[in-house]
């Protein structure tokens, strides 16, 4: 039952966020709002990017090294290819060679 | 039609694909090691549906955190949902029915899929196509937490580096939409304002105050504009 507790608050406390923005703007969106709507899904993304290397040692060897450089391959090939599919796909086959193989 | 809509869905989903059937596992491997088995990670995958959130859940449940801590918790680790459903207002606006659970389905790496402003489909195959991505993304995660549950330490081969594609889908999302936008304002403030709190508070506690620190620079750089306009 103390699982179940625990569990079901998790839920809701998540359900909660998700869906108030939706509730209390659902008639009316004032300009303000608008423009975060505009503004914030860039900078949340490039929030995502620094999120994903929080645990990256840069310290220590490989110093980040097949992080960066898989990233850095992921950018030159979304610019040359335009296709995420194709960057992503890539970029992770570069980075599991790079930590399996090379480092 | 139809048919076209589910095709470039699942097209548009592959990415999150292998990162949550992996990451998924990662999960359900920690809840089987913490006494739980699939039944658990089955109910948890399907109503709580954040990657984050339950890999924190494990240390609750093994804790046995009280309800207030567990609420608490869930607030400041899922803070970052606010920020997401409030930039898919407009988007959102017209789905119908559809659109309950995709807002429940809002996770970073369908919000990721969401906040790209080329959609492959028709504008009135738009609702089922976004309702589909995250459908096809719950369900990848859902089997994922499943499955690594079940198979507890036993893998057939070496997945190390595969969870990379996560970090790999949000690296092509921004360049993508660093690419599709003229205005790199908004993109450099994220970045660094991210950066510069992960450096001041460290990796455990920097995304809230980065949330209010993008928000703060964007709001005074809209009434910059506001004024020079």
């Amino acid at each position: 039952m103390r699982e179940l507790g625990i569990i079901l608050t998790m839920a809701a406390v998540t359900a909660l966020l998700r869906f108030l923005p939706f509730i209390v703007f659902r008639k009316y969106t004032p300009p303000y709002i608008k423009y975060l709507g505009r503004v914030l899904p860039p900078a949340l993304i490039g929030m995502l990017v620094i999120y994903c290397f929080k645990d990256v040692r840069f310290s220590t060897a490989p110093h980040g090294l097949p992080e960066l450089i898989s990233a850095l391959c992921i950018v030159g090939l979304q610019v040359w290819k335009r296709s995420s599919l194709v960057s992503i796909l890539g970029g992770t086959a570069i980075y599991m060679l790079l930590v399996q193989v090379v480092f | 039609m139809k048919k076209q809509v589910i095709r470039l869905a699942f097209k548009t989903s592959i990415p999150v694909l292998a990162g949550y059937i992996v990451l998924g596992m990662g999960f359900g491997l920690l809840l089987h090691n913490a006494g739980y088995g699939p039944g658990w990670a089955l109910l948890m995958s399907v109503i709580i549906y954040a990657g984050t959130m339950q890999y924190v859940g494990v240390g609750l449940l093994a804790g046995a955190a009280s309800i207030l801590t567990t609420a608490l918790t869930t607030l400041m680790v899922q803070a970052r949902h606010l920020f997401y459903s409030i930039s898919l207002i407009e988007k959102y606006k017209g789905m119908g029915k559809y659109k309950p659970y995709m807002i429940f389905g809002i996770t970073d790496e369908t919000y990721s899929l969401m906040s790209d402003p080329y959609i492959p489909v028709d504008k009135k195959d738009e609702p089922l196509y976004r309702f589909l991505v995250t459908l096809f993304n719950h369900c990848y995660w859902i089997t994922g937490c499943v499955l690594g549950n079940l198979l507890g330490e036993v893998l057939p081969f070496s997945t190390d580096g595969l969870e990379f594609s996560m970090t790999a889908l949000f690296v092509a999302s921004f360049t993508e939409q660093w690419i599709t936008m003229r205005d790199h304002v908004p993109a450099l403030t994220g970045f660094v304002s991210t950066l510069v709190c992960l450096l001041v508070f460290g990796p455990e506690r920097f995304l809230i105050p980065a949330l209010l620190l993008m928000t703060l620079i964007l709001t005074l750089l809209r009434r910059r504009e506001e004024a020079q306009a």
